[in-house]
C-alpha cells in the first residue's frame, strides 16, 4: 500500500517545480520506474488518479516510463536483463551480481503551462 | 486524504512515552482548499536537489515548456535520512532498523537484549506500530528509554517520523538505537530512516520461503535474524533453503539464528552488534 504515499510525493514536487515557474497548471508528467523498485504498476497507476485529484496536475497526462532491470556479474562481468530478484548469472552461475538499472524511482520531466 | 490508503481522513500520527498521553502531533497543513496531513518535512531550505531546465525564457506567451527534473520521488524522505544519518553520525550511535512481519519476535528479542545486556547495552529505542502503546510498554519494562511512533493508517516508518521520535528521546553519545519498525516486510524497505544497518528478522514458523516472497526487504538488509530457533523441531522449515534463496536476492546477507525465548544464539547477536 506504500504506492499511495508515492504518488502523493509525486504530486507534492509537481506542484512545487510548478510553482517555480508561476504556473498554475501541469500538462504532463513522465515518471521512470524501474521494474525492480518495489512499486506495483497497476497499484501505482490507481494510486496517482487518487492523487492528482483537485492538484495542479489534476488533467496532466500521466506518461509511465518502465525501466527493464539489468545486472552485471561481479564474476565474469557479463551483463544480462532480470527478470527477478532470484536470477543467478547466466554464464557462469554466479550470484555475486549487482544491478546497473531497475531500481529508478524518478520524476523525469514534467510539461507545465505558462501565461 | 490519509497517505496510506486513501480515505478522506488525515494521518493520525502520534508519538508518546509509556505513561504519556500524546506527546505530539505531526503536522498538518492545506494545500489548495483540501486539509491534509502527511509526515513530510515542508521546510524549503533543505532541499539539496539539482535539476535541469531546457525550457527558454524567451517566449512570452502562453506556452507549454518542457522541464527535465530527473528527481528521485522517495527524494524528500532520503534528504531526511541523510540528515538522521549524519547525526547519528556525529554522536557516534549505531541505529538498527529493525523490519520483519508482525509476530517474528523482534519485541522479544529486544527485550531480552536489555535484560541480558542491562547498562552495558547503552540502548533507546523508538517502537512503530499502527495502534497501541503494548511494545513501548515491555521496552520500558525491560529497562530502556522508549518512545512509541503509532502511525493510525500508514504502513511503514518514514525519516521524518524517527526525526521527531529521537529528538523527543534524548539520545546518548556512543549509544544504539533500535528503530522497530512497522511489521511489514513490503513498504519499509523502501524507506530509508537513516539507519546505520537494517535488520530483517523472520522465525521458523512463518515459513521458509519469506526470502522467495517478501524479495526486496531481504534484498535491502544487512542481517537475517532467524528467531524462534526452539521451535525447529515441531515445524518444516529448511535453514539451508532459506539462506540460499535470500543470497540469490542479496549476496552479502548475513545470517544469525536464536532464539529470544532459550537465549540460544543470542550471544551471536551481541557480537554482531559490537563489531558495528
Amino acid at each position: 500500500m506504500h504506492e499511495l504515499s508515492i504518488a502523493m510525493q509525486i504530486v507534492e514536487i509537481v506542484e512545487e517545480e510548478a510553482k517555480k515557474y508561476n504556473s498554475a497548471q501541469v500538462s504532463a508528467v513522465h515518471l521512470e520506474i524501474g521494474t525492480l523498485s518495489g512499486v506495483d504498476p497497476d497499484a501505482l497507476k490507481f494510486a496517482m488518479e487518487e492523487a492528482v485529484r483537485d492538484s495542479i496536475a489534476a488533467n496532466a497526462e500521466l506518461f509511465y516510463h518502465f525501466i527493464e532491470a539489468v545486472a552485471v556479474c561481479e564474476e565474469c562481468c557479463h551483463e544480462f536483463k532480470m527478470d527477478d530478484y532470484f536470477k543467478v548469472c547466466p554464464y557462469c552461475n554466479s550470484i555475486n551480481i549487482s544491478l546497473l538499472k531497475g531500481k529508478e524511482l524518478k520524476i523525469k520531466s514534467i510539461d507545465i503551462q505558462t501565461d | 486524504m490519509c497517505g496510506t490508503c486513501g480515505c478522506g481522513e488525515d494521518d493520525h500520527i502520534t508519538y508518546r512515552k509509556p505513561g504519556e498521553y500524546k506527546l505530539f502531533h505531526n503536522h498538518e497543513h492545506t494545500h489548495g482548499g483540501s486539509t491534509h496531513s502527511h509526515a513530510h518535512d515542508h521546510s524549503h531550505e533543505d532541499h539539496g536537489h539539482q535539476h535541469g531546465h531546457d525550457h527558454s525564457h524567451e517566449s512570452e506567451q502562453g506556452h507549454t515548456h518542457s522541464i527535465s527534473l530527473e528527481r528521485n520521488i522517495l527524494s524528500k524522505n532520503e534528504l531526511i535520512a541523510e540528515r538522521n544519518r549524519g547525526y547519528f553520525e556525529g554522536m557516534k550511535i549505531v541505529a538498527l532498523n529493525l523490519v520483519s512481519s508482525p509476530g517474528s519476535g523482534k519485541t522479544s528479542i529486544l527485550e531480552r537484549s536489555i535484560t541480558e545486556l542491562g547498562e552495558k547495552l547503552n540502548c533507546a529505542v523508538i517502537e512503530g506500530d499502527q495502534q497501541t502503546l503494548n511494545d513501548a510498554e515491555r521496552i520500558q519494562k525491560a529497562g530502556a528509554p522508549v518512545i512509541q511512533i503509532n502511525t493510525g493508517n500508514g504502513c511503514h516508518l518514514d525519516a521524518l517520523m524517527v526525526n521527531k521520535a529521537m529528538k523527543a528521546l534524548d539520545l546518548k553519545q556512543n549509544s544504539i538505537l533500535f528503530i522497530e519498525n512497522v511489521g511489514n516486510l513490503v513498504c519499509p524497505s523502501l524507506f530509508d530512516l537513516g539507519e546505520t544497518k537494517r535488520v530483517v528478522i523472520i522465525s521458523v514458523t512463518e515459513g521458509d520461503d519469506k526470502p522467495a516472497k517478501y524479495p526486496t526487504m531481504f534484498e535491502t538488509s544487512h542481517l537475517c535474524l532467524i528467531n524462534k530457533t526452539d521451535l525447529l523441531p515441531y515445524v518444516d522449515f529448511d535453514m539451508e533453503k532459506v539462506k540460499e534463496t535470500a543470497l540469490k536476492v542479496n549476496p552479502r546477507l548475513e545470517f544469525i539464528a536464536l532464539s529470544a525465548k532459550t537465549g540460544e544464539g543470542m550471544s551471536d547477536w551481541y557480537a554482531w552488534m559490537q563489531k558495528l
